[in-house]
């Protein structure tokens, strides 16, 4: 079956890795909004710098749901500073691509991420991510604008 | 097994019609407009077409425009009367839920300073006749609103709107013609269709959605009516529209405007316990889902649901991984800003809107195709609910 979307795209939404809530999480992050049609909330449990788990949420369409599932997958076991290089780019090269209307998708997973260890470091230092932003209330309007 | 349920976007040509339009391709190939035999073969098949078409929505044959389809009949309804009357009036009025192939055209005519009149609809999606004839002005030219809508199957009381607009107008200064349009594009060849008693002007039809071929529809249009024409070229179509007919389309169409007239009432019967078995089994089966539209007042073969705290593409994905073909109106599938434009006229919420599912059946589904929607469906929301930030068990 061809579709719109790559085998491993179709692989994470089908089967995506890391579903769930996590009790007592160390950072917890929600981007998007309904409007948008696109909520990632994601959830990490931090030891010594070091991402031991992290579970998402999302309600959101095929690209939404991998980017999250690959995000996690990407983050898991590395340390903060790591976690924080995760580009929306490397989230969908990780999944062989995303049609152009969809990267959106990618950033969102990126922010989700983001906000997360932004969570975290405030929980833990009472400082978050310097220059950190809530979900990009424009970042719709730049992708699929006129 | 492989369900289409998708009715509504497209429909697979009759075993007839493709017949019928098969020589029109390499054995009767000439141009309609040539002098010579293989022309007039052909130009006397695009006229039995023609009347094949005009019979189904009781109209006379040199009342049928042929067109690409029931988008270039939209433009050409709507730009032909605006440029036509542009120095009597500027001013339109359509409807909330139009296809877009009437609103984006509308937005265009606003860009080039025509005035638009973008009436809302009820929760049900119904435009009200009241509504319409207070909208007009002294310089109210044209008014289109569909017969039925193509996403929540919403029928639309034309002959009501067409009499109020003809009390309004009339109590207006002089006996100013304001054309009336509408998109049947959803209901030619699947409800029954007679052009005087509507009361319509125009009203544009497409092959495809009734087993016909694609790239074929028409524009019906009342004797008498002046529209400035889209295409310019040759003299086909009386003037209305130059281009080298589409002979085998062309053909088709009239065969299965043929098989429609006489098809239509039997695939109505076959359809409605059908539709209303999936309407029922969605929202008792599966909690937290609510039907788009009226309950009974509804074309017989649409459903439209909106299933809550889950998006629609991620559905129809799924549904599509195990043969089951359907449609949505969340943005996700339009590639679009918002959701379906449709859904929001109603008045849902985004998320709500994002969340909706469309099967729309016909002439091959069968209740076994149901009953595999209904099986296969429940599970898939019960695992994209588990994902979902918005779902609390």
């Amino acid at each position: 079956m061809t579709g719109p979307y790559s085998a491993k795209v179709m692989d994470h939404f089908m089967n995506p890795r890391n579903v769930g809530e996590i009790e007592n999480p160390d950072g917890v992050g929600q981007v998007g909004n309904p409007v948008c049609g696109d909520i990632m909330k994601m959830y990490i449990k931090v030891k010594d710098n070091v991402i031991t788990d992290v579970k998402f949420q999302t309600f959101g369409c095929g690209s939404a749901i991998a980017t999250s599932s690959m995000a996690t997958e990407l983050i898991k076991g590395k340390t903060i500073e790591e976690a924080l290089k995760l580009t929306n780019v490397a989230v969908a090269e990780a999944l062989d691509g995303l049609p152009k209307i969809k990267m959106h998708c990618s950033v969102l997973a990126e922010e989700a991420v983001q906000a997360a260890i932004n969570d975290y470091l405030k929980k833990t230092t009472g400082k978050g991510l310097p220059g950190f932003k809530p979900h990009n209330e424009t970042l719709h309007d730049e992708v699929h604008g006129e | 097994m492989r369900a289409y349920l998708d009715y509504a976007a497209t429909t697979p040509a009759d075993p007839q019609v493709i017949a019928a339009m098969s020589p029109y391709f390499a054995e009767k190939y000439g141009n309609p407009s040539s002098i010579h035999s293989f022309g007039q073969e052909t130009k006397a098949a695009v006229e039995k077409a023609r009347e094949q078409v005009a019979r189904l929505i009781g109209s006379s044959s040199e009342e049928i425009v042929f067109t690409s389809g029931g988008t270039e009949a939209d433009n050409h309804a709507i730009e032909g009367i605006a440029f036509a009357n542009e120095k009597k009036g500027d001013h339109i009025i359509t409807s909330a839920i139009e296809h877009h192939a009437v609103l984006h055209c509308c937005e265009f005519l606003k860009k080039r300073g025509f005035e638009i009149t973008v009436l809302p609809v009820d929760q049900f999606g119904v435009v009200s006749a009241e509504s319409v004839a207070n909208a007009i002005t002294p310089k109210t030219i044209l008014v289109s609103i569909m017969h039925a809508n193509n996403e929540i199957g919403a029928i639309e009381p034309i002959r009501e709107i067409v009499k109020a607009i003809a009390v309004a107008s009339s109590q207006g200064q002089g006996s100013r013609k304001i054309y009336f349009h509408t998109d049947a594009v959803q209901t030619a060849g699947h409800i029954p269709i007679k052009v005087d008693e509507l009361g319509v002007d125009l009203l544009s039809m497409s092959a495809h959605k009734f087993y016909g071929p694609k790239g074929v529809g028409a524009l019906y249009v009342r004797k008498g009516t002046r529209l400035i024409p889209l295409l310019h070229g040759g003299a086909q179509e009386n003037n209305r529209r130059a281009s080298t007919e589409n002979v085998p389309g062309i053909v088709g169409f009239g065969v299965a405007a043929e098989l429609a007239a006489k098809d239509l009432a039997a695939e109505n019967k076959k359809l409605l316990p059908l539709r209303d078995k999936l309407i029922k089994g969605l929202t008792t089966l599966i909690p937290d889902v609510r039907l788009n539209g009226h309950p009974t007042e509804r074309l017989a073969n649409n459903v439209n649901v909106s299933v809550r705290y889950i998006e629609g593409e991620s559905m129809l994905l799924n549904l599509d991984m195990l043969g089951i073909a359907a449609s949505s109106g969340s943005a996700c599938t339009s590639g679009s800003l918002d959701p379906s434009h449709v859904l929001l006229a109603i008045g849902l919420p985004h998320e709500i809107a994002h969340g909706s599912l469309r099967f729309s059946l016909g002439k091959q589904t069968t209740e076994a195709e149901i009953d595999h929607v209904l099986a296969k469906l429940p599970p898939i929301v019960e695992k994209l609910r588990k994902m979902s930030p918005l779902y609390k068990k």
